[in-house]
């Protein structure tokens, strides 16, 4: 916390970017830096230790295990980026800030669980164009969305439509309308 | 929570989560449809995600099956389907380090980014730089350079960004395509311009001059991504910080001008800057402070949270520089983010007055269990810089630190309260009775053995001197009952101290020794025989040289030469006087405590710089009859700085002799020195012995030379001398490129500065924990006693800093603080003299006119006492 060094000229910004359900339970994670937690299980340990700290109050940042984490949530979503204690905090908000943007367009709004683990593909793609290793690739969130060209509902919507008969069909459109109610 | 107990009722029911419970053999057995024609994209792009989920959950894919999957994949790339390229592109990313041959889809991607798809080009660039090595590399090379100056702003910024990332590996082939991100850094897109400008630092960050030149064009032509402008602002602060440029530099005056900035990003980067540029005055710090100041009241979160911390960070040196900001900070003290109302709380307790440390202690106090232990660490510091300041405050911050101690926490937070507590008592000897208390209480529910062994070694030194000694014993003897060998070995040390120190408690410590002598543990058993033992003796010489002062070896050292001694059967007992002493230990007379990034691998006992030295000597044949290396003084500077040639000069002590160890460094690119002798000439009656050459010096690799010296035998008293010294040596010119050197060479000399050994130069440090029990112990058969007034030194701090590096010796009691408005003081010093005789000293300070001293020396040996008395005078 009182690094005397000012942060080295980089472009190394982001040291990890993860999104957790409403247990903790990692849904998505990246790591950039390959000295910060190598194995999995301090990751995991790293990922609980964060979300138990942040999930009850919604505070948007704070200082943990020597990182600067940025975060947000939605209903049962939580979205974290961490950078190094010496990072610009408005440099990781942008990139949280690009993140959540790109996904609502791409879930239309539906930023919750079940509609991300549906459109998982897309989530791996926005973050692919936000960062590369570490680096801010994108912090315009229309021009990710450009760059991933992702088709939304593609492809499970389609196949509900195809295979799923009616009823079923109208089940999943009442949870999406009240979701979006509580939200 | 209803929301959440829905939610929960759902997701069993309908099973939402599409991949839970995936078996990565299923998966991989459904990856066999890949290779059916024609290709079902969408079912393809469904066991691809499948695959990337699995690997970003950390399942383990064997090499072979990651290699049949991958192969398979490959086939995908015949699907014109976008989003299913888009994710072979991922999938050959995350396999890039699982499976073998990856490099078999260079020719897919080397097509795929020159094709005429634009939103293929960029991922694929970055997949084909993934999985490209060095040689590689030059095949691509010229796609590369072309990709860098696309028109297409996701193409040419995916090339930049791959480039920097390869340049750790292929830093000779990326250097080649400076020219390219120079022509990208111009472009009109912001991200291009950002991704350019770090390429290009980090390819030119060791040539200060092209740095300069960069940011020369870069600041002046105004670029228009603010990510750029943040990376140009660290550029210049760490070229200001390298080049120790001063404040009217251009460089200074553009990150300033960043304050102005319309966007909050690079005006928070300028005013961080500038707050972390060492020797800022209080007027420079003044407009990087008040933008600070305004983003205290900012809505967002993360913006008061940097603001706060770097005001934080301003305080620390400069509070008065940040007293403007009080009543911002006061409205921070209450905010919903604790890690933003703690930074608030712990930086008005650096600026603010004595009279508000109890209304913020009070408000801290509300909130303390809430927040993390990272900042609770922060507060504690805060508590023990408050205490330095305002010492009158210390029983407030005492209880509050008690609370602190009783509440949950890590071990890096426990001993940072305990750190505390220890130096509040330190510097307050009226808080020692309560301090002690708190920690008492503190061990009889501790978890952490190394804060239990440390508190109890702190109560075995500071109780036995307290009125009521004995409402310690309870405790220490608790530890000796319910607690790990470590801490039991540790508790029984204790109890000797009090046993030693107190006569009346004597009685009832052999009773609890008694006990222990029947533990379960050989190191516990062990030390209680022995101080058993010692106690018994009723002795004070041998109490205070076997309980109270310990050893003063050390470790290492004492390792080796018991080694030594066994692998030589000889009739003699072994010597505790061969064993080099111990450089002395700084711990104990720290004051300040750790910060919070410290280490957390256990603190090992690391060979000291003498014990490294030690070795080095004993390595070369000619030092090694000398005997045992007494001390080594720290390095002498014997040139100027920026001198053709840099020459220090380290003096080992041995018992009968001094070697002199110079370290050169040519720092002339076209010479190679040979032979190369430091000649000393002694004033004194000291008598070299030999000189050991530097067979060959190139430059700018140091190298070192040795003179040995034999001490004057006849008069042990002559233990200052000065020297006259002369650097000779063979030059033999040489090419500044190759280093190829002349055939011939010439003999040449460089005059050195004069070099001093000192009375300090033959005393090493040691440190006595008890200074009155090893008073008595060396006894005043040799004591000398004289007074000598000081009429050049105007204060009692002045006096003592003068004595202790004089005489070069250890400080004991922390007698070396003098206390404020005091005019007298006692200072005790500590030392063994060459040839292994204890030799204390007590200075008596009064402050008139000038500053009187009475000295009074002791040791077991008069010459030694004659030495020191006649080098004060």
């Amino acid at each position: 916390l009182h690094s005397t060094a000012p942060p080295e000229p980089s472009l190394y910004t982001v040291k990890a970017v993860f999104i957790l359900d409403n247990d903790g339970n990692r849904l998505l994670s990246k790591y950039y830096d390959p000295e910060l937690y190598p194995s999995i299980k301090e990751q995991r340990n790293f990922e609980s230790n964060i979300f138990n700290k942040t999930h009850k109050a919604d505070n948007e940042i704070a200082f943990l295990e020597g990182l600067t984490i940025v975060y947000k949530s939605s209903i049962d979503l939580f979205f974290y980026v961490a950078g190094s204690a010496q990072e610009n905090e408005l440099m990781l908000m942008s990139v949280l800030s690009c993140l959540f943007d790109s996904l609502t367009h791409i879930l239309r709004k539906n930023v919750e669980r079940k509609c991300l683990l549906e459109n998982m593909e897309g989530a791996f793609l926005v973050v692919d164009e936000i960062i590369d290793g570490g680096v801010i690739l994108e912090s315009d969130h229309q021009q990710v969305l450009q760059k991933v060209n992702y088709r939304v509902g593609h492809p499970s919507i389609l196949l509900v439509l195809t295979t799923a008969p009616v009823l079923q069909v109208l089940q999943s459109a009442k949870d999406q309308i009240k979701w979006s109610i509580l939200k | 929570m209803i929301k959440k107990f829905d939610k929960k009722d759902e997701e069993s029911g309908s099973g939402s989560n599409p991949f839970q419970h995936l078996e990565k053999s299923a998966v991989l057995q459904e990856a066999r449809i890949f290779n059916e024609t024609p290709i079902n994209p969408r079912r393809c792009l469904h066991i691809l995600t499948k695959i990337i989920y699995l690997l970003n959950q950390g399942e383990h894919f064997g090499t072979t099956e990651a290699t049949e999957a991958f192969f398979a994949m490959t086939r995908l790339f015949q699907s014109n389907d976008q989003t299913l390229r888009r994710m072979c592109y991922l999938t050959i990313k995350e396999m890039a380090n699982i499976s073998e041959d990856v490099i078999i889809v260079t020719s897919s991607l080397t097509k795929d980014m020159t094709g005429k798809e634009d939103v293929y080009r960029g991922p694929a660039i970055r997949a084909l730089c993934r999985i490209t090595d060095t040689t590689m590399l030059q095949a691509i090379e010229r796609y590369m350079k072309q990709a860098i100056v696309d028109k297409v702003p996701s193409v040419s910024s995916s090339a930049l960004v791959s480039s920097l990332h390869m340049v750790k590996m292929s830093y000779d082939v990326v250097k080649r395509w400076v020219n390219e991100a120079q022509e990208a850094a111009s472009s009109d897109n912001i991200m291009v311009q950002y991704h350019a400008l770090g390429l290009l630092y980090h390819l030119r960050k060791n040539d200060r001059l092209a740095v300069t030149k960069m940011l020369n064009k870069f600041t002046k032509s105004g670029l228009k991504s603010p990510f750029a402008y943040c990376m140009l602002i660290r550029i210049a602060s760490k070229l200001l910080d390298e080049t120790e440029g001063g404040h009217d530099s251009p460089l200074f005056d553009f990150i300033e001008g960043c304050l102005r900035n319309k966007n909050e990003m690079v005006v928070y980067e300028a005013a961080s800057a500038i707050v972390h540029m060492p020797n800022c005055t209080a007027r420079e710090l003044a407009p990087a402070v008040s933008v600070l100041q305004l983003f205290c009241s900012s809505p967002k979160a993360a913006l008061r949270y940097a603001a706060v911390r770097t005001l934080n960070k301003v305080a620390m040196k400069h509070p008065s520089a940040v007293t403007a900001c009080n009543l911002d900070l006061e409205n921070l003290i209450t905010d919903s983010n604790r890690s933003i109302a703690t930074l608030a709380i712990t930086t008005l307790l650096k600026t603010g007055s004595e009279s508000s440390v109890d209304r913020l202690m009070k408000q801290i106090s509300s909130f303390v269990s809430e927040i993390s232990d990272e900042f609770k660490v922060v507060v504690v510091q805060a508590i023990s810089a408050l205490c330095q300041k305002y010492p009158r405050k210390h029983s407030v911050m005492m209880n509050f630190l008690s609370n602190m101690l009783r509440d949950d926490g890590g071990f890096e937070y426990k001993r940072a309260i305990v750190d505390c507590i220890i130096s509040i008592i330190e510097e307050n000897p009226e808080s020692k009775e309560t301090g002690l208390a708190h920690l008492c209480e503190f061990i009889e529910d501790c978890e952490h053995t190394v804060l239990a062994t440390k508190i109890l070694h702190l109560l075995g030194k500071e109780g036995p001197r307290t009125p009521q000694p004995s409402k310690y014993i309870r405790f220490i003897f608790n530890r000796v009952v319910l607690e790990s060998e470590a801490v039991r070995a540790a508790a029984v040390s204790a109890l000797a101290k009090f046993g030693a120190q107190n006569d009346d408690l004597l009685p009832s410590v052999l009773v609890l020794m008694q006990r222990c002598m029947m533990d379960s543990d050989d190191e516990v058993r062990d030390r209680a025989t022995f101080y058993m033992n010692v106690l018994q003796q009723k002795q004070k010489a041998l109490n205070a040289a076997y309980i109270f002062n310990g050893l003063s070896v050390s470790i290492p050292g004492l390792e080796k030469s018991l080694h030594q001694y066994t692998l030589e059967p000889t009739e003699k007992p072994f010597d505790m006087k061969s064993v080099p002493l111990a450089t002395t230990p700084i711990t104990e007379q720290k004051t300040e405590i750790a910060p919070v990034a410290t280490s957390k691998l256990p603190e090992k006992l690391a060979p000291s710089r003498q014990d490294i030295y030690q070795e080095q000597l004993a390595a070369i044949p000619e030092f090694q009859s000398l005997g045992p290396l007494f001390k080594s003084s720290d390095p002498v500077q014997l040139t100027e700085a920026e001198t053709e040639y840099v020459v220090r000069c380290i003096k080992h002590t041995f018992a009968r002799h001094m070697v002199f160890q110079f370290d050169c460094t040519n720092t002339l690119n076209d010479q190679l020195l040979q032979k190369v002798v430091v000649q000393m000439e002694p004033s004194e009656a000291y008598e070299v012995e030999h000189y050991l050459p530097a067979l060959s010096l190139p430059y700018s690799q140091p190298g070192s030379c040795y003179t040995l010296i034999r001490l004057p035998d006849d008069d042990p008293t002559a233990v200052s001398c000065t020297f006259s010294c002369t650097m000779k040596y063979l030059v033999r010119d040489c090419d500044p490129n190759t280093g190829e050197p002349d055939d011939d060479g010439y003999d040449d000399e460089y005059v050195l500065e004069d070099l001093e050994v000192t009375v300090a130069d033959h005393i090493q440090k040691v440190l006595k924990p008890n200074f009155g029990a090893a008073w008595e112990e060396v006894g005043d058969e040799f004591e000398k006693e004289e007074t000598f007034a000081l009429a050049s030194v105007r204060t009692l701090d002045e006096a003592v800093n003068n004595i202790i590096s004089f005489l070069g010796m250890q400080p004991c009691e922390r007698s070396d603080k003098v206390p404020e408005n005091k005019n007298s003081h006692v200072l005790f010093l500590a030392g063994v003299f060459r040839g292994g005789h204890d030799v204390l000293v007590r200075a008596r300070l009064a402050l008139a006119d000038g500053v009187t001293m009475q000295v009074t020396v002791r040791s077991s040996e008069e010459t030694v006492v004659d030495v020191i008395l006649a080098s004060v005078g």
